[in-house]
């Protein structure tokens, strides 16, 4: 436990620090085009008209290997959605994912369970997302008993104990219970699940939004410590900005199913070029009350449009303090307004 | 624990988060060698029956099933008698507490057949059909539950349709037609029972498995990569132990029931053979001049089936997690309070 924790705390001295892993410029995962629609009821006197929900609408991005895609939105706004429909658990409706350079739209059975030893998933919410009969040992060796890399639980012992030390969980962690650890170690047990194959690609679904403020930072820290060891590629699912930044290389903004923003990391923080991105950010509180106090917060009206009914053109016209008769007609295309920064908004 | 405290995120955090970790493990590892020792220890070391001294109802539920099953399983070899042995002569005798003798302890029947011998052959056959039973429709149905549950879609529409089919009939006729074609005999009863009395476990399963293939546990174990029958049995199926232990209690007691019913009936176990159910039912032809003739196997069952609800309150606990952290809370609260003590 000892020498896992101070290797955790030689690295990770400043949380501030820049130092994130320079990805390659090979595009692991590309999402073309994805649209996602879910069926709900129907309306009409004899039930004639399906309706859908239009989860995600039109999205497309590549990430690089080894490097950190932030993904935000509010709630509702698909970001979960997408990192599972790119690790296929749900069913795009259109568009294309590409894995390694490989179609996996219709992969499904047996060549989708073989795919999963490539691409992972680090969970919400800690508490619920470990069976709680099982010990961490068996937790984090049965993804490499199903895929047949070790012959049983306990042939997995000496590489799942490396393993837990590596993610900074205490030695004789193997034989408990999750029920015996807190929160942010149960965090690091579902990161050292997802770990246990060695993944190149990590969706992390809001993996510190269950946690206390105190302990987020060091998950984060461990999760970008295991980038620089590994080589490893996320998506870094979040419902804020405020946690991304330390992580993330580029940042995508999502809005009612669309993409609004795409860009580095810190070009989105220092000069944002779509009015929600602006709104978000002005929405984390900066830790300097004078500085806090002097600034414009913007506080937008409203809600997250009916996703059954998404209003037409653009669909941050309802909110948005720069909306004007086009944007009511008009869905502005996601462009290219710097070199690396997207954005979907006709005055910016 | 020390994660809790509210503090800055950083590298001194984690490194006094280190230290303070350590400082409670070290408190708690001087505390499990005193005394009172933390609950996990205490289950590996005294395993689940280290549970069941501590409930008392369940240890006497345990202590008196064991009798009747030792009594049941040996009953050629302990029974004084054998289930039809006896002639007029030894008729209608009273038991030991009435001023029998001790060659009949439980006295006889009208026909001169030891009770005490019949009871235990009849408990014999009573568990044997009860335990089969439940093994047979409980396996049947949780594994066409499971199935229809986690598969979803077509495959539950159909198998559920099967179910309600199946429930539609009524079970006596279907038992009384079965019968008629298999005849009357141990086999069959099983057969037939099992035949009526797998739905509702399929039912039941199937409603739990919809709750629980929702709960992230399950999606992470697809997502590792588990096949679908690993996702089912070792995943999903425990989540079915409690509610299927209790069912499968339930089950048991009606079961008894149902087998008395269809003996009595003419359609159960013929003439030699012997079942609490026929034991009790043939006491009613007397029960005016012989109460206990009734009386005995009915209180047998009775205590039979209140055994097996003490000991499924017990497994259940040793069976569910969250169960066995509420005891181990509430006897444990004074140590974790001097560990907490210890820390800080």
């Amino acid at each position: 436990m000892t020498s896992a924790t101070s290797a955790t705390s030689t690295t990770s001295t400043d949380p501030a620090r820049t130092g994130r892993p320079v990805p390659s410029d090979e595009l692991l995962v590309e999402v073309d085009r994805l649209s996602i629609n879910f069926p709900v009821g129907r309306s009409g006197f004899w039930g004639q008209h399906q309706q859908w929900v239009h989860a995600v609408d039109d999205v497309s991005f590549g990430i690089r290997r080894g490097e950190t895609l932030g993904l935000v939105g509010e709630s509702g706004s698909g970001k979960t959605t997408i990192g599972r429909a790119i690790l296929r658990r749900i069913e795009p409706s259109s568009g294309w994912i590409r894995f390694r350079g490989q179609y996996i739209t219709d992969t499904k059975g047996e060549e989708l369970r073989r795919l999963r030893q490539y691409m992972q998933l680090v969970f919400q919410d800690p508490y619920a997302s470990l069976n709680p009969r099982m010990t961490v040992l068996q937790l984090v060796a049965e993804p490499l008993v199903v895929h047949g890399r070790a012959k049983s639980i306990d042939a997995a012992r000496g590489d799942v104990v490396k393993l837990l030390g590596r993610c900074g969980l205490p030695e004789d962690a193997a034989d408990r219970h999750p029920h015996a650890f807190s929160g942010g170690q149960r965090q690091r047990i579902g990161i050292a699940r997802a770990l246990a194959l060695r993944p190149a690609f990590i969706v992390a679904d809001e993996p510190v939004s269950a946690l206390d403020v105190s302990v987020r930072a060091q998950v984060v820290n461990l999760l970008q410590d295991l980038q620089h060891e590994l080589g490893l590629t996320y998506l870094f699912i979040a419902h804020d900005l405020s946690v991304v930044r330390h992580i993330s290389h580029r940042i995508a903004i999502l809005y009612a199913g669309k993409l609004v923003e795409l860009a580095d990391s810190d070009s989105v923080y220092e000069s944002p070029r779509h009015p929600y991105t602006e709104a978000l950010l002005s929405s984390v509180p900066i830790p300097d009350p004078p500085l806090q106090r002097a600034r414009r917060r913007i506080v937008l009206q409203g809600e997250i449009p009916n996703p059954i009914h998404p209003p037409p053109g653009c669909r941050f016209q309802t909110r948005c303090p720069l909306a004007q008769d086009r944007c009511r007609h008009e869905a502005p295309p996601l462009e290219e307004k710097a070199p690396g920064h997207w954005a979907a908004c006709f005055f910016r | 624990m020390s994660e809790a405290n509210p503090r800055r995120a950083g590298a001194t955090a984690t490194d006094e988060f280190s230290a303070r970790q350590q400082e409670v493990d070290e408190a708690r590892a001087s505390e499990e060698g005193q005394e009172g020792r933390p609950y996990e220890l205490r289950a590996a070391t005294q395993g689940i029956f280290g549970e069941l001294r501590a409930d008392k109802a369940g240890l006497l539920a345990a202590i008196f099933l064991t009798i009747v099953l030792i009594g049941a399983v040996f009953a050629p070899w302990l029974a004084p008698q054998g289930p039809v042995e006896g002639n007029p002569s030894t008729a209608s005798i009273d038991p030991i507490w009435a001023g029998g003798t001790w060659a009949h302890v439980l006295g006889t029947d009208a026909q001169g057949y030891d009770v005490l011998s019949r009871l235990m052959y009849g408990a014999r056959t009573t568990l044997l059909i009860g335990f089969a039973v439940v093994l047979i429709a409980g396996l049947f149905g949780v594994t066409l539950g499971l199935i229809a549950g986690y598969r979803g879609g077509r495959t539950d529409r159909w198998l559920m349709r099967w179910v309600d089919v199946q429930v539609a009939f009524p079970g006596l006729l279907i038992a009384l037609i079965m019968i008629a074609v298999l005849g009357p005999s141990k086999t069959s009863l099983i057969f037939v029972l099992s035949f009526n009395g797998w739905m509702v476990y399929a039912r039941m399963t199937r409603g739990v498995v919809l709750a629980a293939k929702e709960r992230p546990y399950v999606e992470a174990a697809e997502m590792v990569g588990c096949r679908p029958r690993r996702v089912m049995f070792v995943h999903i199926l425990p989540n079915l132990t409690s509610s299927l232990v209790t069912l499968a209690v339930l089950e048991f007691a009606r079961i008894i029931l149902a087998e008395a019913t269809l003996s009595f009936l003419g359609l159960g176990l013929q003439f030699p053979e012997v079942s609490l159910g026929v034991m009790a039912n043939g006491g009613r032809d007397s029960f005016f001049s012989l109460p206990r003739l009734a009386i005995i196997p009915g209180v047998v069952i009775t205590l039979i089936v209140l055994a097996v609800n003490f000991l499924a309150s017990w497994l259940r606990v040793v069976f569910d997690p969250q169960e066995r952290e509420k005891r181990f809370a509430a006897g444990a609260t004074t140590a974790a309070t001097t560990v907490e003590g210890a820390a800080t």
